[in-house]
């Protein structure tokens, strides 16, 4: 039981950075019909520049609180992220806005590789561990002393991920912008002739998109402790499942949908060793039998197969339920 | 040029052309040779990467579905040959039973990937086929566990080379005073399937299906209502695109002799992507070109740029590898933007590209 308790709290943790990444995805394509193929880019840019700011200032003895330091690092990589998610906008997506679909899909896929590579030159091909300014408590949530724990950057990732997602939910549906958005979604020309400037508003999405993605790179980088120029590509297919799963262009499907993949994923990872410990066929077979007396651990999928559950979901999905749980029909032509 | 190789309206001319471009493939692996045997290697890499972009733009060139995994298709077929013919299980079946093998076991993996996604939009596929080469290299990677299937990261080495009898292309022969090495003989395997491969795609492009493929990209529900059935043609093009990536799999398998699950990855199916798209999607010939161009490149940039940065700031600053690749990012962006339809276009999707 608490094995099942630990894998739902590290699930639902994960689950909330996949959530505000997917975020980014859904609301570009709730705007535009189009995947962001490089937002996991995006992601991973904000987690580097935030590193190489916090490790600044940690080198530095500033004297500062880590708090701060935290602080400074994400407030840096919110406006370099937002860049890179206007320079997307202008140079992949608003020149081919008329294009075939396939024309701006081209573009991005380009442009991921180039701020990869980009990212490489400048931080390297190694990861970059994160400065160790935040000192991580696990805290009980049972009376069993090795039981289920729950540490603080754990609730400070939940905490923030909910924050985010409510402060994006009120701009959507409580502001004059959030309006805009939700008009040029409907129909872009007659949105334009409401008075709504409709490149703004584009630009405006991609631009609050890359900032969720700044502070997920971040929360992503902190809770794994590590940060590397290919870590935007996983992220970014995970991110984009679970919009799929939610159902893309809905913005609580989208929310729904990371933290159910992060469950599924965590409980996955969990559990799939001993539900395919082929050791549970031992009476049937001698073969196994005698390799189980060796290696009672005799599993068919291990945990190294963690990466191939978001996969599996965004497959199901599409075969049984294309629009998601709580998307509209999306089943037209590219 | 035109003259040289248009046979409708210049007979005499094409057949010139025709004779120029025979003579210099025949005679081309011995001038490399001269320079390098590694260029012989080379020229056969880019020959097999001509084959992976011509299967590649069945599926987007020619219908229109974008599959940035490809290079699953070409790893299943490279692990199909390594397996059936190398040490690891002790079976050594000869080349022309193993390609075609291969070819039928990445067309299977191709129809798997095209049946969820034939009701969605292209984009959605993109996505799909981009998680599904990463799960085949994941698979690729961890199968040595419980049963040793593919020698997990290690890869499998000691691959057999092709063989007919007791012709064998690896070795080194003088045959009629000439001196055929490994490359040069696999060079030439190579030029004689790959001119098989581009006369069967030209032809393909003309017939019923290639027309309804096209229909397909130009707008399914219209395809539909000509009676077109879209689902069998998609699949058709994804089984075919597989297929051809399956051999080239195990072809490149039996020149190098060793594989791992270090050659598939996620950026070898964008630089592929590149060459059909900078070549010109749709388009034969344009996509030949793109491939040769883009192979070369790497090879001429290691020649180039190393020694250059060297003389000028004392060491290397930037590696080859990482400049080649900002390079296809730059080409994909540019084409698209600039020359949607690629260097040489295909009449069709000229107009449909630079039409607003």
């Amino acid at each position: 039981m608490d094995i099942f308790l630990q894998q739902v709290i590290n699930g639902l943790t994960l689950g909330c950075v996949y959530a505000v990444v997917a975020l980014g995805y859904t609301m570009v394509y709730g705007i535009i019909q189009l995947i962001n193929f490089a937002h996991g880019e995006v992601v991973m840019i904000g987690a580097m520049v935030a590193f190489s700011v916090i490790t600044a200032l940690a080198g530095a003895n500033t004297g500062l609180p880590p708090l701060a330091i935290l602080t400074a690092g994400v407030l840096v990589a919110i406006p370099v992220c937002m860049g890179v998610g206007y320079t997307l906008e202008r140079v992949a997506y608003r020149p081919l806005r008329k294009a075939p679909r396939l024309a701006p899909l081209i573009t991005a896929i380009g442009l991921s590789i180039i701020l990869q590579h980009l990212a490489m030159i400048i931080w390297t091909r190694n990861p970059i561990a994160f400065p160790q300014i935040i000192t991580v408590v696990p805290i009980h949530i049972t009376d069993n002393p090795n039981g289920a724990t729950i540490t603080n950057v754990q609730i400070a990732i939940i905490i923030a991920s909910v924050v985010m997602m409510v402060a994006l939910l009120a701009l959507v549906y409580r502001t004059k912008l959030g309006i805009a958005m939700r008009a040029t979604s409907q129909n872009q020309q007659v949105a334009g002739l409401m008075g709504i400037n409709i490149n703004t508003v584009i630009a405006l999405t991609f631009v609050i998109g890359a900032a969720l993605g700044a502070m997920a790179g971040v929360m992503v980088g902190t809770y794994y402790g590590i940060a590397q120029y290919q870590m935007g590509f996983i992220l970014g297919l995970k991110a984009f499942s679970a919009a799929v799963l939610g159902g893309i262009g809905n913005l609580a499907g989208a929310m729904l949908g990371g933290v159910l993949l992060g469950l599924i994923e965590a409980l996955g990872a969990g559990y799939v060793g001993d539900l395919t410990n082929l050791c549970q066929l031992a009476d049937w077979s001698d073969a196994i039998a005698r390799r189980c007396v060796d290696d009672p651990n005799l599993t068919l999928f291990g945990s190294n197969y963690q990466d191939v559950f978001a996969f599996l979901v965004l497959i199901t999905v599409l075969i049984f339920r294309p629009s998601g749980l709580l998307g509209e029909r999306v089943s037209d032509r590219a | 040029m035109q003259q040289f190789f248009d046979r409708k309206r210049y007979p005499r001319g094409a057949w010139v052309g025709i004779a120029l471009v025979a003579v210099t493939l025949l005679v081309l692996p011995f001038a490399l040779a001269q320079v390098g045997t590694a260029w012989v290697r080379i020229t056969n890499l880019a020959i097999l990467f001509v084959l992976l972009s011509l299967g590649l733009n069945i599926v987007v060139g020619f219908a229109g579905l974008l599959d940035l995994g490809y290079i699953a298709f070409y790893a299943v077929g490279a692990y199909v040959y390594a397996l059936l013919a190398s040490p690891h299980f002790d079976l050594h079946l000869p080349f022309w039973i193993i390609l075609p093998i291969g070819a039928a076991v990445a067309c299977f993996f191709g129809v798997l990937l095209g049946a969820p996604t034939l009701k969605l939009r292209g984009d959605y596929l993109a996505i799909v086929t981009l998680g599904f080469g990463e799960i085949i290299r994941i698979f690729l990677n961890n199968l040595s566990q419980p049963v040793n299937l593919t020698n997990g990261p290690q890869g499998i080495t000691l691959i057999d080379p092709f063989k007919i009898g007791s012709f064998n292309f690896a070795t080194r022969e003088t045959i009629a005073g000439l001196d055929f090495t490994g490359p040069v003989k696999y060079y030439y395997f190579l030029v004689l399937l790959v001119i098989a491969i581009i006369a069967l795609n030209l032809r393909l492009q003309n017939s019923r299906i290639g027309r309804a493929w096209e229909a397909i990209r130009e707008d399914e529900i219209a395809a539909r209502a000509m009676g077109i059935n879209t689902r069998n043609m998609k699949l058709l093009a994804f089984a075919m695109g597989a297929s051809f990536g399956g051999i080239s799999g195990g072809i490149f398998s039996a020149t190098q002799g060793f594989i791992s699950p270090e050659s598939f990855v996620l950026v070898e199916s964008v630089m592929v992507l590149s060459m059909v798209v900078l070549g010109g999607m749709g388009n034969v010939f344009g996509v030949v070109l793109g491939a040769i161009l883009l192979s070369f490149v790497p090879e001429v940039l290691r020649y180039t740029v190393e020694p250059v940065q060297r003389a000028v700031f004392g060491r290397t600053l930037i590696e080859p590898e990482v400049i080649r690749m900002l390079l296809f990012g730059l080409a994909l962006v540019l084409m698209m933007l600039f020359r949607p339809a690629g260097i040489l276009p295909s009449a069709l999707r000229k107009r449909e590209l630079e039409a607003k």
